[in-house]
C-alpha cells in the first residue's frame, strides 16, 4: 500500500517535470531553461566557492531566524495563553499581524537595523514568530480542563504539571506552528535579501534577472525548493513520531 | 462590542500614544520612525492630493484579480483532486510542504515570461494563494457529513443535483476559509512583488519613497497598507464566523 | 396501572396481511472482493414484513441492524439472497421509501420551512400542493413555532422532527428509522416514541424502526425481531398484540414487563458474544 502512494507520487514528480519541459518547449530559451539545463548549471554552480558563499550567508540569517521565532514564539504564546483574557483579546491582534504584508515593514526593519545580516535576521524572524506564536497560544488555551483537574486530584506540582501534562498536550499544535514558522521565516530572509542585500541567495537571484541569467534564477530556485522540501519532510516525521 | 474588545482597543491605543510619546520627545530618531500623528497627516495628504491614485487602483485591481483567480481555479482544482483518491494520495505530501517552498522566488522568472507590469504580479499572488483554496476545499468537501450524503440518495437525487443543493452550502463554511486565507495571501504577495521590482503600485511607492529618503510619504504609504489590509481581513474573517456559527453544528 | 376509561377499545387486526417488503436469504459481506479483509456483517436474514405493520429490530452492536435497513432501502446491495418491495426486486433507492437517520440530517443551512419541503421542490409537484403538504407535516410534527428558524437554532429533538417532517411530506409507503432517539435524553425519547406512532397511525405506512433500546421497542412495535451477535440473524420474533391506538404509557399493561423479559432473555447473550465474554 504504502509501495503504491510511493509509485503514485513518484508518476506525479515525472508528470511535473513533463511539464517543466513542455513549458520549456513552448516558451523557448531565452524565458525558461529545460529541466536538464537546470539541473547541469546547479551543479555547476554547485562547485563554485561563491555559490556556497551565499548559502552560508543565507544559511546563517535563516538559523537565527528560525531560533527567534521558535524561542520568542513559544514564550509569547506562552505567555498571553496562560491567562484566558489576555488570550482572547490578543489573539485578533496576532491574526491581524498574521495577515498583513510585512513586506511594508520592511524599511522601518532596515532604518533601525542598517543593511547586513541583523535586519535579515529580523525579517525572518517577523515572518516566523507570529504563526508560532499563534499556535502556542491557541493550544495552551485549549488543553481541556478535564486534564487540569486530574493534574489537582493527583496532586502535581507546577512543574510536574507543565513537564507531562501541559507540554505534551501542546505538542502537537506547537509543532504545527513551529513547521510554519520555519518556512515564513525561509521566506522572509529571502525577500529581504532579493529587496535589499548584496549577499546571499534572494540576492543571487534578483542580480541573475538583472543580468538576464535564466540558468541561475531557475537553478538558485530549484536548489531552495529542494532544501525546503526535504527539511519540511524532516519535520514531518518529527511530527509524527509524536504520540497523539 | 464585549469587554475584551474594549480592553483590546485600550492596547493598541495605548501603544500608539506610547509611541507618539517617544517619538515627540526624542527617544526614536525622527530619521528612523516619524510619529503616529505625523503617519496619519501624511496618509490624509496622499488620499488628498490624489497624486498616488493611479498605484493605489493597480494595486487594488491586482489583489482583487488574484483573489479572484485563485479561489475560482483552486476550488475547481480542489474539487477535482477530491474526486480523483488515486491523484488525491500523490498530491497531498506536496500540498503540504508547498508552502515550505518559497514561491516568491519564482517571482523573477515570471517577469522574464510577462515582463515588468500586472500579468507578473498577478501570476505570483496567484500562486501564493491558491493553495490554501485547493486545501480548504478539499477539507470542506471531506467534512460533509455522510449523513448527508445518505439522505441524497433517499432522495433518489442525481449526482450533479447532490453537488449542488448539499455538497456547496454543506461545505461552504470551509470554503469562505478559503476564500478569507485567498485574499489575505493575494495581498501579500502582489505587495511583496511591488516592493521588490515594478514600476508601479503602492509596494513600488513605498520603496520609491524610501530610496528617496523620504520618510513621510513612506510611512503614510505603509499606514495605508496596514489600515486596508486590517480592514479587509477583519471584515472577512468576521464573515467567515458568521458563517461557521450559522452553519456549523 | 392501566384505568378502565383508559382501556383500548380495539385491538389491531391488519386488515391486509399483505407482504410489504420481503428479504430472503439476503446476506450481506463489506470487502467481497478478491483482495481486502472481508466482514460478514449481515445474514442469512428471511423477512416478510407485512403491509402496515411497526416492526421494530433490536439486537447487540455490530450486529448489523443498519445495513439490514440499507439493504431494504436498496441503499446496499445484497452479497447473496433477494430483496423485494412491493413485489418489485429492489434496485437502487424505491419510489416510496422514506428514512430518518441517527444524526442529525437536517440542512443546516435552510430554515425548518425549507428543508421540510426539499424532497417535494425536487420532485416537481405544483406549489399549491407542496405549500398544502409542508404546511400539514410542520403542524403535525409540532413545528409551527419554528417554521422560519434554522436547525442551529433547535434542540437535538426538534431537528429530529424536521427529518421526519421532511419524510412524511413526501407520503412515503415505507418508513425506515436507523436508531432516530439514539442522541436524545430518555424523556425526549419517549415523547419522540409517541409521534412516531401517531405518525405511522396517520400515514398508515409500515414502519420499521432499529433501535437498542428493548423498552422502546416492546413498546412502540407490533412485532419485534431480535438479531443476534455478528454476523446477525434473528434468533426470534415477539409479537406484543399491542391495541393499534397505543402511546407511551403502554408501559403500565401488565405484559409489558414479560415481553421485555423475553427480548433480553435472548439478548443478553448476543450482547456478551459481541463483547467478546461469555455469559
Amino acid at each position: 500500500m504504502a509501495m503504491k502512494r510511493f509509485g503514485d507520487f513518484l508518476i506525479l514528480l515525472v508528470a511535473l517535470l513533463a511539464l517543466w519541459q513542455g513549458l520549456y518547449a513552448i516558451a523557448g530559451e531565452t524565458t525558461i531553461t529545460s529541466p536538464i539545463a537546470t539541473f547541469a548549471h546547479l551543479g555547476q554552480l554547485m562547485r563554485t566557492e561563491q555559490f556556497w558563499g551565499h548559502v552560508t550567508e543565507t544559511g546563517w540569517a535563516f538559523a537565527m531566524a528560525v531560533m527567534i521565532s521558535l524561542v520568542g514564539g513559544i514564550g509569547l504564546g506562552t505567555l498571553l495563553g496562560l491567562n484566558r483574557t489576555s488570550g482572547v483579546i490578543s489573539e485578533p491582534i496576532l491574526i491581524a499581524l498574521y495577515s498583513l504584508p510585512k513586506v511594508t515593514l520592511y524599511p522601518v526593519v532596515l532604518l533601525c537595523f542598517g543593511l547586513g545580516i541583523s535586519a535579515k535576521v529580523a525579517f525572518g524572524a517577523m515572518h516566523g514568530l507570529i504563526p508560532v506564536a499563534i499556535f502556542t497560544m491557541k493550544a495552551i488555551m485549549q488543553i481541556k480542563p478535564v486534564y487540569l483537574r486530574t493534574a489537582q486530584v493527583l496532586r502535581l506540582s507546577p512543574r510536574q504539571v507543565a513537564l507531562t501534562i501541559a507540554l505534551p498536550a501542546v505538542l502537537p499544535e506547537v509543532l504545527v506552528g513551529a513547521r510554519l514558522g520555519f518556512s515564513l521565516s525561509l521566506l522572509g530572509v529571502l525577500i529581504g535579501e532579493m529587496f535589499a542585500s548584496k549577499r546571499g541567495l534572494g540576492f543571487l537571484i534578483t542580480n541573475a534577472m538583472g543580468l538576464g541569467d535564466i540558468a541561475t534564477i531557475m537553478s538558485v530556485a530549484v536548489f531552495l525548493s529542494i532544501f525546503a522540501v526535504a527539511a519540511n519532510a524532516l519535520l514531518l516525521l518529527i511530527d509524527r513520531a509524536i504520540p497523539r | 462590542m464585549t469587554r475584551e474588545g474594549w480592553i483590546r482597543l485600550s492596547v493598541v491605543l495605548a501603544f500608539c500614544v506610547a509611541v507618539e510619546a517617544l517619538c515627540r520627545f526624542g527617544a526614536i530618531p525622527h530619521t528612523v520612525f516619524i510619529a503616529p500623528s505625523e503617519m496619519v497627516i501624511s496618509m490624509l495628504d496622499i488620499l488628498r492630493s490624489g497624486e498616488l491614485n493611479a498605484d493605489i487602483l493597480f494595486t487594488l485591481r491586482n489583489v482583487l484579480f488574484s483573489s479572484a483567480i485563485a479561489v475560482g481555479l483552486g476550488f475547481a482544482l480542489g474539487a477535482l483532486i477530491h474526486s480523483l483518491p488515486r491523484a488525491r494520495g500523490a498530491v497531498e505530501p506536496l500540498l503540504a510542504s508547498y508552502y515550505s517552498i518559497p514561491t516568491f522566488m519564482f517571482y523573477p522568472v515570471f517577469i522574464v515570461v510577462f515582463g515588468v507590469g500586472s500579468q507578473a504580479i498577478i501570476a505570483i499572488a496567484v500562486l501564493l494563494s491558491i493553495v490554501a483554496m485547493i486545501a480548504s476545499t478539499l477539507t470542506g468537501l471531506d467534512r460533509i457529513p455522510s449523513v448527508l450524503r445518505k439522505t441524497a440518495r433517499i432522495f433518489r437525487m442525481s449526482p450533479l443535483a447532490r453537488a449542488v443543493l448539499i455538497d456547496l452550502p454543506a461545505a461552504s463554511p470551509y470554503l469562505f476559509t478559503g476564500v478569507k486565507l485567498s485574499f489575505a495571501y493575494a495581498f501579500i504577495g502582489v505587495i511583496a512583488s511591488e516592493f521588490i521590482l515594478s514600476g508601479a503600485g503602492i509596494g513600488y511607492s513605498i520603496a520609491y519613497a524610501y530610496n528617496n529618503f523620504n520618510n513621510q510619504r513612506m510611512y503614510g504609504l505603509m499606514l495605508l497598507v496596514i489600515i486596508v489590509a486590517t480592514a479587509a481581513n477583519t471584515a472577512l474573517d468576521t464573515i467567515d464566523r458568521r458563517l461557521q456559527a450559522r452553519l456549523r453544528r | 396501572m392501566i384505568r378502565a376509561e383508559d382501556a383500548p377499545t380495539t385491538r389491531f387486526i391488519p386488515a391486509d396481511t399483505q407482504v410489504h417488503a420481503r428479504l430472503t436469504g439476503v446476506t450481506h459481506v463489506y470487502g467481497a472482493g478478491p483482495s481486502g479483509a472481508r466482514l460478514h456483517a449481515l445474514g442469512p436474514i428471511d423477512l416478510d414484513l407485512k403491509r402496515g405493520e411497526f416492526f421494530a429490530v433490536v439486537g447487540p452492536s455490530g450486529c448489523g441492524k443498519s445495513t439490514l435497513l440499507d439493504v431494504l432501502a436498496g441503499l446496499a446491495k445484497p452479497t447473496d439472497g433477494e430483496v423485494t418491495f412491493e413485489g418489485h426486486r429492489v434496485r437502487g433507492v424505491p419510489d416510496g421509501v422514506g428514512m430518518v437517520f441517527q444524526e442529525d440530517a437536517a440542512f443546516s443551512w435552510l430554515t425548518v420551512r425549507d428543508n421540510v419541503s426539499f424532497g417535494l421542490r425536487r420532485a416537481g409537484l405544483e406549489a399549491a400542493e407542496t405549500a398544502r403538504r409542508v404546511d400539514y407535516a410542520i403542524g403535525f410534527m409540532g413545528l409551527r413555532d419554528f417554521a422560519h428558524a434554522y436547525p442551529a437554532q433547535l434542540s437535538g429533538g426538534m431537528r429530529q422532527r424536521v427529518c421526519i417532517a421532511r419524510t412524511l411530506v413526501l407520503q412515503p409507503r415505507l418508513i425506515l428509522l436507523d436508531e432516530p432517539f439514539g442522541a436524545l435524553d430518555q424523556q425526549t425519547r419517549l415523547l419522540m416514541g409517541d409521534e412516531l406512532l401517531r405518525l405511522w397511525r396517520e400515514t398508515k405506512a409500515t414502519v420499521m424502526l432499529i433501535t437498542h433500546a428493548l423498552d422502546e421497542a416492546a413498546m412502540l412495535s407490533d412485532r419485534v425481531g431480535v438479531m443476534s451477535a455478528r454476523p446477525g440473524v434473528f434468533i426470534d420474533f415477539v409479537e406484543t398484540d399491542w391495541p393499534r391506538a397505543r402511546d407511551s404509557r403502554i408501559v403500565s399493561d401488565l405484559r409489558f414487563g414479560a415481553i421485555t423479559a423475553r427480548l433480553w432473555d435472548k439478548l443478553r447473550i448476543e450482547s456478551l458474544k459481541s463483547m467478546g465474554t461469555t455469559a
